[in-house]
């Protein structure tokens, strides 16, 4: 280390741009924060000594060096930006729409979007936002703030900790704001002193040289709220791992009591009833808007129970339903318990729950009803025996009937959307059954000769309710995370480091000024301090790029 | 009268007291050349007139939320028009802080443009659906709109900054993207225009449209120059369509929206040039010399201070209180829909723009710039996210 002594006394480490008491320029080193091209000092960061400016020989100062640099740092933060935009062109993977051609990335975009969307697809922008580089992007942000603030802070703060009142004229001369003034009296630079103070600045003095300071504190907002983005990153890595993240699915009908995925199997939720309720049309205040635009919801409920299982510890034991909360569930307020948090997310209508049927005569033009029955979708019983001795065997049951490619009937899921049924009905004392094929808007009969027909007298539907349940013990630190950042950035942007020199000199005094923000308010508060003065305002000598 | 009536009718006065603080923030350009303390009386007037409007703006929010039930940020008009409010709010604050008269001169016409903007949608008092019945979307929307309005200062700022220091005697490329900047604002002009014209002429012509399985009827309030995809014209008497919306255009109202882009163009080119043609100069050759007396270091100032002073209310708004709700509303804090992404797109931008400005060589000039360009993500969020990308804030 060669330390660097300056001409005041004091003794600075290697790569010192202004010396820490008395910010005299050091000789030689003034090309780092390029003062040598300019009449005005670089403040930045006090010209401080900082690593990645003094030693860039080895490979670990070529990469600190690298990092430390806020060019590179803005580019980052470009490229960051760059990539966040073309992930909005076209809809990222999760958000192909429900009523797509095919929700097949490799078939959507390129039916979508033609070439481009191919394009697209291929380079893996449809799932820009999970992609390896985008987050190696964030990843290397996150680098970069480390580095930046530590090659920054450290000797910054030593820097401001050592400073002194009494200033090298170069320094003074060599600010921003600047002024000198001759036949300045100690009367007039003590009561420039009790203004300044009463600006709440901060008096330090060495033989009779003044430092007026106040809101130092402020240069510690960027190193701050860095902090609170680290904190944020952090928790996003966090969140990755299943202990402190969750994410399950659940879709629930009215009247099941079902076990909640992602619980363990510990607890159960009953749906009592879901809610899909409009807006009123006849609402003085909306019917103009609701005339306009159709229906509008007002609100997604759902009647739940939430249970928890005392017999989960045992293997094989048959679950003891303990209810523990009864809740609505409503979209922006779900439900909570023990850790674990329902959202009403989504819901199912016109799902059939049980259908009723009736029997009549074929050449009936009354289709007067000889008996009916009644099929619950969910527990179909296969036979049902009527009270006139009819007989019907259910054959086939799809509850989701379609016609499949090679014209035979099917099933598409196991819920009752759309139900059909194979029929056999015996009317009394025959053992040879008729064969009824029933359905939605289908009732065929396969032979022609049946006697008796089959029709659908009526039917019940339900709401299916979908909720997500989540757990997420990452949310603390990105509250911490947040909260720390925007300490920080408040800290750092609305208050301002601001501090007044006076240098007596001869018969008069060299007055100078700096501030890291807020140039106004600074002369704002010289022009209060000196006014009655014989002391000149200060000149701003800003060299503004063209 | 009622509650609704006297909402919009506050808005009306308030748009017209913004007219009129303009008229007296102009006067303290030609009082320049007097005395000092005539120029203060002008802006003294100016001042009090723009709190007027913002106080009558404010009235008209208030009661439309009494009328309604919920805080006015539900659709397109609501916070559009609060945007407005929001720029002028923060117009008030900026200059009490520089007392710089000038800049009313240009910020309160630009924060009018987009009042106007706002009514040209559906204004009739909506109801909420469910996902946006919330506290929060006061507590998150205004923040938002506030940060937003506070960062249009330094836009403001940036483009006085432009036109003031931007050589005009010869055609370069810089004058050349900064009367880019000039007819964009022509265009929005143009928008309100031609809508207007149209919506007081009560045009109407139907088209229908195959939408997957769905066909779907589709209102034109202007002729259409372009219909939608396979889209057929269901009204008489009305303009046949030239051309057809390509097959891509596939987003709610597609072909209708495409046709209102056309004319916004057609008519903003319009005015453009008939205002070229008039001045003989580029437009911000014409204004340029209104800024004489205004100090460039000052407009840089401020343009700096409202970033910095923006930045955190928005980030506040726009990224922690929409991350709050987002995780009460649908149990995660970041979807990376489009709109998130465009709100994270601009803190990254202005992040960039405070960490250059510690660089030598970003101060002024390529300051401005950015001021601008920052301005223009966040109206393309606005605009383009809301109508075309479209998402989980697709309200309007």
């Amino acid at each position: 280390m060669n330390k660097i002594k300056c001409e005041c006394g004091h003794i600075n480490p290697e790569g010192t741009v202004l010396c820490e008491a008395c910010g005299k320029p050091v000789e030689g080193n003034q090309h780092i924060d390029g003062n040598d091209q300019k009449k005005l000092l670089n403040m930045r960061y006090e010209g401080s000594a900082r690593r990645s400016q003094t030693y860039r020989k080895s490979m670990v100062d070529k990469v600190w060096g690298f990092f430390s640099s806020v060019k590179v740092g803005v580019w980052l933060i470009v490229l960051a930006l760059v990539a966040s935009m073309i992930g909005t062109i076209f809809p990222q993977e999760q958000f192909i729409p429900q009523n797509a051609v095919s929700r097949d990335p490799a078939i959507y975009y390129e039916d979508q979007f033609g070439l481009i969307g191919k394009i697209y697809y291929l380079l893996g922008f449809h799932e820009m936002y999970s992609a390896w580089w985008y987050l190696l992007l964030l990843g290397l942000i996150g680098v970069s703030l480390v580095i930046c603030s530590l090659d920054r802070f450290i000797p910054l703060y030593k820097a401001l900790k050592i400073q002194k009142p009494r200033r090298h004229e170069t320094f003074l001369n060599r600010q921003r704001f600047y002024s000198e003034s001759k036949e300045v009296s100690d009367a007039e630079i003590e009561q420039v002193k009790e203004k300044l103070k009463k600006q709440r600045y901060k008096i330090t003095e060495q033989n009779g040289h003044i430092l007026a300071e106040k809101g130092r504190f402020s240069r510690w907002g960027p190193y701050v709220n860095h902090i609170g983005l680290i904190i944020i990153l952090l928790a996003a890595i966090l969140r990755t791992t299943p202990i402190m993240f969750t994410d399950e699915y659940v879709w629930v009908r009215e009247g099941e009591t079902i076990v909640i995925p992602g619980t363990n199997g510990e607890y159960y939720i009953e749906n009592k009833k879901f809610h899909l309720d409009l807006h009123d049309p006849d609402d003085e205040r909306f019917k103009d808007a609701i005339e306009q635009t159709g229906a509008v919801a007002s609100n997604f409920q759902t009647d739940a129970v939430i249970y928890k299982d005392a017999n989960e510890d045992i293997p094989g034991a048959e679950p003891e339903l303990e209810p523990i909360l009864t809740e609505s569930i409503q979209m922006n307020k779900p439900a909570k318990f023990d850790g674990y948090t329902l959202y009403q997310q989504g819901y199912q209508e016109n799902e059939f729950s049980s259908m009723t049927f009736k029997i009549h005569e074929t050449d009936d033009e009354d289709a007067k009803a000889i008996d009916s029955f009644t099929i619950d979708l969910f527990n179909p019983e296969s036979e049902y025996i009527l009270d006139n001795d009819f007989r019907v065997v259910i054959d086939q049951y799809y509850p989701d009937y379609y016609l499949a490619d090679d014209g035979t009937p099917a099933s598409e899921t196991n819920y009752p959307r759309n139900p059909a049924f194979v029929l056999l009905v015996y009317p009394p004392d025959e053992t040879e059954p008729e064969i009824s094929f029933l359905g939605i808007g289908r009732n065929i009969d396969a032979t022609g000769e049946n006697e008796y027909k089959i029709a659908i007298q009526d039917f019940d539907t339900h709401y299916v309710s979908g909720l997500t349940l989540r757990v997420d013990h990452t949310l603390i630190f990105f509250g911490i995370g947040a909260a720390i950042f925007m300490i920080g950035v408040i800290q750092g942007m609305y208050w301002q480091h601001r501090r007044v020199w006076i240098h007596p000199k001869d018969d008069g005094v060299l007055l100078a000024a700096h501030t890291n923000k807020n140039w106004f308010g600074l002369s704002k508060d010289i022009e209060k301090a000196i006014e009655q003065t014989n002391i000149k305002m200060v000149e701003d000598r800003q060299e503004l790029d063209k | 009268m009622d509650l609704v009536n006297l909402s919009s009718n506050m808005l009306f006065a308030a748009f017209i007291l913004y007219l009129i603080a303009t008229l007296f923030f102009g006067a303290t350009i030609r009082e320049k050349r007097n005395k000092e303390n005539k120029k203060e009386v002008a802006g003294n007037i100016a001042i009090t007139i723009t709190i007027l409007g913002f106080l009558a703006q404010l009235t008209y929010f208030f009661t439309r939320w009494i009328a309604s039930g919920h805080a006015p940020l539900g659709n397109m008009f609501e916070f559009v028009t609060f945007l407005g409010m929001a720029m002028v709010l923060a117009f008030i604050i900026i200059y009490f802080m520089y007392r710089l008269g000038f800049l009313g001169l240009f910020a309160l016409p630009i924060a009018m443009l987009i009042i106007a903007y706002a009514s040209m949608f559906p204004t009739e008092v909506a109801p909420l659906v469910p996902s946006l019945n919330s506290y929060w979307l006061w507590i998150h929307v205004s923040t938002v709109a506030i940060g937003q309005g506070i960062l249009f200062i330094s836009f403001v700022a940036g483009l006085m900054y432009l036109i003031k220091e931007i050589d005009q005697t010869k055609r370069t490329k810089r004058n050349t993207w900064l009367e880019i900047v000039m007819y964009t604002l022509f265009i929005v002009i143009g928008f309100i225009v031609i809508t207007s014209a149209f919506n007081i002429a009560g045009y109407k012509a139907t088209f229908e449209y195959q939408d997957g399985n769905q066909i779907i009827e589709t209102e034109y309030h202007l002729p259409a120059i372009v219909s939608p995809n396979n889209g057929v014209l269901r009204s008489e008497n009305v303009m046949e369509p030239l051309f057809e919306a390509p097959a891509w255009m596939q987003g709610e109202d597609a072909g209708r929206k495409f046709n209102t882009v056309i004319w916004s163009l057609l008519t903003g080119t319009l005015i453009y040039g008939i205002t070229v043609l008039i001045l003989r100069k580029r437009v911000a050759a014409a204004i340029q010399p209104l800024l004489r007396g205004v100090k460039a270091d000052l407009l840089d100032e401020i343009m700096y201070r409202a970033v910095a002073i923006g930045f955190p209310v928005f980030t506040l708004g726009g990224l922690i209180f929409a991350a709050i709700w987002a995780q009460i509303a649908w149990g995660r804090f970041w979807g990376w829909d489009p709109k998130e992404v465009w709100a994270l797109v601009t803190w990254f931008f202005y992040a960039a723009f405070l960490h250059l400005r510690l660089s030598r060589g970003w101060h002024g000039e390529k300051s401005g710039w950015l001021a601008v360009v920052g301005f223009g993500i966040i109206m393309f969020n606005l605009v383009v996210v809301n109508l075309v990308l479209a998402g989980l804030h697709s309200y309007a």
